[in-house]
């Protein structure tokens, strides 16, 4: 078999499934559309042509949604870099200090465990309802995953590394540069894919809540909701979705390429 | 706790090459050491040898005996509880049981690393790393990761990092412990080669009597709770020693020597 041969057959194997999953689920929301619900109870669940055509192909519906959704984006994204960055650095400190650990830990772990939704109106009672508010959900639910994996990376060092830098004359910081943040960077990325969903999740639950400033991908799927527009609200839900996942995989994508060469869970090669 | 702790480091690093005279003295003298924890375990107690310079001193005993403690002690890690240390040393070699390599570097970074620690020139330490990766018989695996070693190539990438910043002593904890018998074998050959070339002083933990005796000018032999030395076997094999030593009578008699008394806890 020639390699081109071996390439499209593995393509094959590997996509095939779940296109006919994809399929099957096509399949199956068409009959529900057409056959299962009655005419004037369409609007429960139109068919996937009725969602394209309105939410898609109609530029300005479409306009609408990717404009809520970038908006949705801008805030993820800024909210997801400040929780990576105060998550790192806070997770550093407590690495280089155990009374710094035992002070913060129990605190990151209570901001994991108190409801942030229940924290929403205060926030937006405090912050104002705006780009900055916003943000601040994205961070307090995006935090936690950032100090905890971080933190596992650092203490994870092998502790006869840690003396071989001690023995010759290497100082903390040096063992931070050169040993410690290296070896953490696996779990930082491990961290940084959650941290994008969480990150997600957090935007559009900020603009459901505060509902106003310039709306988000979260307030167009309430008013869709309110005003009965299933085209344009399963549109709005596909395509946050795909957010989801172009995050997702897009910070695997830059796990490979930085830490694949030699760590394993990145996949990738070890010659380099 | 520092107090019985004596660095007489104050010869300066002297290049070394094969040809220039191994120094004479001791580069690690322990004197009635004794290591005991904070929660009472006694690790090590009553300890003291000698590692003269450009000497093998093996120290065999069975696990848990401390001797990775009495190790940590010889490098200054951890200070003794009891007793004088001596180091004349400027530089340490650590080898341990695992490579303990960065994988994020390829063998080349690997091996320059201890040198870059030392804030060496990157053209010196660039040099000195291409030497020992030759010496090792690494020549041609400069731009591997770790991962894509065996585990004797990785093990040979740990010494040559060592070697690279040409210490006076070498504290080996049980090196080649995690290896096959064949690979471990090879080792020890090469380990001596470069001893040769090299001549610093050593001392080299292990579990394996054969190893003890094959790489070593002495064995001592180690009991275990409270770890204190039981005995002490001479090895007269001049160096360098071939492989067919393993099979010599004599030699095969001063290793049950070593087995004996490391049954017996007494010589």
């Amino acid at each position: 078999m020639s390699s081109t041969a071996r390439t499209v057959g593995r393509a094959v194997r590997l996509s095939g499934p779940p296109t006919v999953v994809f399929a099957a689920f096509i399949g199956l929301w068409l009959l529900l559309s057409h056959v299962v619900l009655d005419a004037d109870k369409r609007f429960l669940l139109p068919p996937p042509t009725d969602v394209v055509r309105v939410g898609i192909l109609d530029g300005e519906n479409l306009r609408e949604v990717l404009d809520g959704l970038w908006s949705t984006t801008r805030v993820a994204l800024v909210g997801l870099g400040l929780a990576g960055g105060s998550g790192v650095a806070l997770a550093v400190l407590m690495s280089q200090r155990r009374w710094i650990e035992r002070s913060l830990y129990p605190y990151a772990v209570a901001l994991q465990t108190i409801p942030i939704l229940a924290l929403v109106p205060l926030i937006g009672f405090w912050f104002g309802f705006e780009f900055r508010s916003r943000v601040l959900v994205c961070v307090l639910i995006a935090v936690f995953p950032m100090i905890t994996n971080t933190l596992f990376g650092i203490q994870s060092v092998d502790p006869e590394l840690r003396q071989l830098f001690v023995l010759h004359g290497a100082g903390p910081l040096t063992r931070l540069r050169k040993l410690e943040l290296p070896a953490a960077l696996p779990s930082v990325f491990t961290a940084l894919r959650t941290s994008a969903g969480l990150s997600v999740v957090g935007a559009i639950v900020g603009d459901f809540f505060f509902r106003q400033g310039e709306p988000g991908i979260g307030r167009l799927i309430d008013l869709y909701r309110a005003r009965l527009q299933s085209e344009q609200l399963l549109t709005a839900i596909v395509l946050s979705s795909l957010l989801g996942l172009v995050v997702f995989w897009g910070f695997g994508l830059l796990a490979r390429v930085v830490v694949g060469g030699w760590h394993q869970s990145a996949g990738g090669r070890g010659a380099g | 706790m520092d107090g019985g702790v004596t660095s007489a480091a104050v010869v300066a690093e002297a290049p070394r090459s094969s040809t220039s005279a191994p120094r004479s003295g001791p580069v690690l003298r322990f004197a009635g050491v004794g290591k005991t924890y904070d929660d009472g375990t006694v690790a090590v107690s009553d300890v003291s040898l000698t590692v003269a310079a450009g000497e093998i001193v093996s120290i065999v005993g069975p696990s848990g005996c401390g001797k990775s403690t009495l190790l940590r002690v010889a490098s200054g890690l951890m200070a003794p509880s009891e007793g004088r240390v001596e180091r004349d040393a400027p530089e340490i070699g650590f080898v341990f049981q695992d490579p303990t390599l960065l994988p994020w570097r390829s063998v080349r970074r690997n091996v320059e690393l201890l040198c870059e620690l030392r804030g060496m020139a990157r053209g010196e330490r660039t040099r000195r790393a291409a030497e020992m990766i030759e010496l090792v018989g690494l020549g041609g695996f400069e731009r591997y990761r770790p991962r894509a070693l065996s585990g004797g190539m990785r093990m040979r990438v740990s010494l040559a990092r060592s070697l690279a910043t040409h210490p006076e002593l070498f504290l080996f904890d049980e090196p080649f412990a995690a290896l096959d018998e064949i690979t471990r074998e090879r080792l020890n050959d090469q380990l001596l080669d470069i001893f040769v070339r090299e001549r610093f002083g050593a001392l080299f933990i292990t579990h394996a009597v054969t190893e003890a005796v094959y790489l070593a000018g002495t064995v001592l032999v180690m009991s275990s709770r409270p770890g204190t030395l039981v005995g002490r076997v001479q090895v007269p094999f001049p160096y360098p020693r071939s492989a067919e030593l393993r099979f010599d009578p004599a030699f095969v008699a001063v290793v049950q020597e070593v087995a004996h008394a490391l049954r017996t806890g007494t010589p």
